[in-house]
């Protein structure tokens, strides 16, 4: 585990986040349990790499850190201070040093303003600085993020998608945050400028001291970036290890489900002897006790009955009766 | 020669707003019987104008420059359309799209979707040919072949692994997961019996537990039926894993082409060289390739490669080079190809 340098920056403690379900009456039925009682820390300077399938809760947990969704239960202690009640005014003291980076770009980008005008605005609302010095700061992160000046005259839609990714980032760094939570940051990118954005992360992580949630489904972008890494399945963390152990010894079957799906060139063709069947079930009605047990090939009778919690293995943390 | 398709000297531009893009410049490719041929490349490259101008389905705008397109010999772009229409477009040569959930329609059940394919692309269904008969909206769906069909229809169902046939024929497409309707769609296009099979990126909007399970059912079905893929992606991953062969594309032209563990362990373009170094690594370095790719108004003329390429030189500029032979199947359209070593 990482060294126990000063205090987590961000903590999170047995966080849940549920979405009613309702009918045509608007009665109450049920709840999507999104996140369910997750806990994990993430220390300053790291990259945590947050992985799993679609519905697994993953961007859930990264939007309700950020105070897009409000938390159902638990505690968000951001720099030691819980941050998962706050009202309106007092959270955007705190967003200015916690930002999120949409998976999206074009969609999150108004696609009326120019670069210029984009720029502009995070400095606009979080400080006092006067327009010539904003401009100042907008042409230095323009730089920064490898785009020339003559960008800033721009409209997003005139931009690739890779260069809408930079703008992107620019517009959060612009108020200096300490933690940035990227969901899908390279998803719907080819791999050539997938390689030069996440070249850009790194720079910009040592050049901004920056700490990094790294939501993604593509595991090989995660092993490259991430220091440690949390596997989520239907809302609660299966496994959290280091990188390096969670990629070469997984613990959970569900990990190994998941990694043994991913082509390796040049290794076995895993559509040979990839053995996971079936998929995930419906999130609004999750199994009792382990809510892998539906597909997992170690499954006994205790796994209907217990949920198992995370617990040590020396190497990480794994929430599995027979890991 | 023994090719089943065969595209020569192929070149597509699109008329738009800021001038003619040209899409695919002289592109030429080859599927054999049985063959699985991986078309790989970045967003716009013209993998999939490639795979539509295959199918004649060019989206508005596009037009065919010149090349041929030869099936079994015939040249489908000179043989009467209404010909083309009757006996190859979704019989001969299928489709599976790369979005599961815009190519159903939602208001009918799959049971109606299916058939309705089933009436017109049905492999027992006589070629009708061109002249001579009612207008094929008057044409019935002659009982007797209704029922094979439909059995048909079943039996293909359970060997995509679709549960309860006969109930899942009754449901409609939004009751299904989105694995589950990439079954529906390898089904639907396995149904005519087809001898060559266009899967344009069918696993991208997948989760990859979902994508190893299709990409098998997907490898199976064809090595066992003996169908011929021509299989898109952008996933170089995926093509490893399903694919005979590889051929890469970049800027609307096709670099290289080769058999797969050929195509990554020995590639010779340097361009393959790059998008295959730009690949995440486990030891998390990270190689990306200088400069971006060209606008297809106005392309670099000669190897579009050749503004980004380490080795270009005054004949890369003035003229695209021809294809070789490196060994064997494997061929580069390149004047200075990397050595195997």
């Amino acid at each position: 585990m990482s060294e126990p340098r000063a205090a987590p920056l961000l903590e999170v403690v047995d966080l849940a986040r549920h979405f009613p379900i309702r009918n045509a009456f608007g009665l109450r039925t049920g709840s999507i349990r999104a996140v369910d009682g997750v806990s994990l820390a993430v220390w300053p300077g790291e990259t945590l790499g947050l992985v799993g399938e679609s519905g697994c809760g993953k961007s859930t947990l990264g939007k309700t850190v950020m105070g897009i969704h409000g938390p159902t239960a638990g505690e968000i202690r951001f720099g030691g201070r819980e941050i998962g009640g706050l009202g309106r005014r007092e959270r955007r003291t705190v967003a200015r040093h916690l930002q999120y980076v949409y998976q999206d770009p074009g969609a999150s980008l108004d696609p009326r303003w120019k670069v210029r005008r984009l720029l502009h605005e995070p400095l606009q609302i979080h400080t006092a600085l006067s327009r010539a010095e904003r401009q100042e700061q907008v042409e230095a992160m323009l730089r920064e993020v490898g785009l020339p000046d003559a960008h800033l005259d721009l409209y997003p839609h005139e931009l690739s998608g890779g260069q809408q990714r930079r703008v992107g980032l620019a517009r959060t760094l612009m108020v200096r945050p300490s933690l940035v939570i990227l969901d899908e940051p390279t998803s719907g990118l080819d791999v050539s400028v997938q390689a030069s954005v996440l070249k850009l992360f790194r720079r910009l992580q040592a050049a901004f001291a920056l700490t990094y949630l790294f939501i993604s489904h593509d595991l090989a972008v995660v092993r490259a970036m991430c220091q440690r890494v949390a596997v989520m399945y239907l809302g609660k963390v299966v496994e959290l290890a280091e990188a390096a152990v969670l990629f070469e010894d997984p613990r959970h079957p569900y990990t190994r489900s998941l990694l043994s799906a991913v082509p390796v060139i040049g290794g076995r063709r895993v559509t040979r002897d990839f053995a996971l069947e079936g998929e995930p079930p419906n999130p609004r009605d999750i199994p009792t006790g382990c809510r892998f047990r539906t597909r997992c090939p170690l499954v006994q009778d205790l796994c209907a009955v217990e949920s198992p919690p995370l617990r040590s293995t020396g190497g990480g943390l794994v929430a599995c009766h027979f890991a | 020669m023994s090719e089943l398709l065969s595209v020569s000297e192929l070149s597509v531009e699109f008329t738009t707003d800021r001038g003619v893009a040209q899409v695919l410049d002289r592109i030429s490719l080859a599927i054999a019987p049985g063959e699985v041929v991986g078309l790989v490349g970045e967003s716009g490259c013209g993998k999939t104008t490639l795979a539509r101008t295959v199918l004649g389905v060019l989206p508005a705008g596009g037009r065919i420059r010149g090349g041929a397109i030869h099936w079994e010999g015939r040249d489908l772009l000179r043989m009467d359309a209404r010909l083309v229409n009757d006996e190859i477009r979704g019989r001969a040569i299928t489709f599976i799209p790369q979005d599961p959930w815009s190519s159903l329609s939602p208001l009918f059940t799959v049971g109606t979707q299916i058939m309705d394919l089933m009436k017109w692309k049905s492999p027992r269904r006589g070629v009708t040919g061109t002249r001579g008969h009612w207008p094929a909206l008057v044409r019935g769906y002659p009982g007797a072949r209704r029922r094979a069909d439909r059995e048909a229809v079943l039996d293909v169902l359970r060997a995509v692994q679709i549960p309860e046939p006969e109930r899942a024929l009754r449901r409609l497409p939004h009751e299904f997961s989105g694995g589950q309707r990439q079954r529906l769609m390898i089904a639907m296009a396995l149904l005519p019996r087809p001898d060559l099979i266009i899967a344009d990126e069918p696993t991208t909007a997948l989760d990859v537990t979902i994508q190893a399970q299709i990409l098998r059912l997907l490898r199976d079905l064809v090595k066992e039926r003996g169908v011929s893929v021509l299989f898109t992606t952008h996933d170089l991953g995926t093509a490893y894993e399903l694919c005979d062969r590889v051929v890469v594309m970049y800027a609307g032209q096709e670099m290289e082409s080769a058999p797969t563990d050929a195509f990554f362990e020995r590639p010779a373009h340097p361009y393959t060289r790059r998008l295959l170094d730009s690949l995440p690594t486990a030891g998390g370095e990270i190689r990306d390739i200088p400069g971006e790719v060209p606008s297809l108004i106005g392309p670099p003329p000669g190897c579009r490669f050749h503004p980004r390429c380490d080795y270009a030189t005054a004949e890369c500029r003035a003229r695209r080079p021809d294809a070789h032979a490196v060994e064997g199947a494997h061929r580069v359209r390149c004047y200075h190809p990397l050595s195997a070593a």
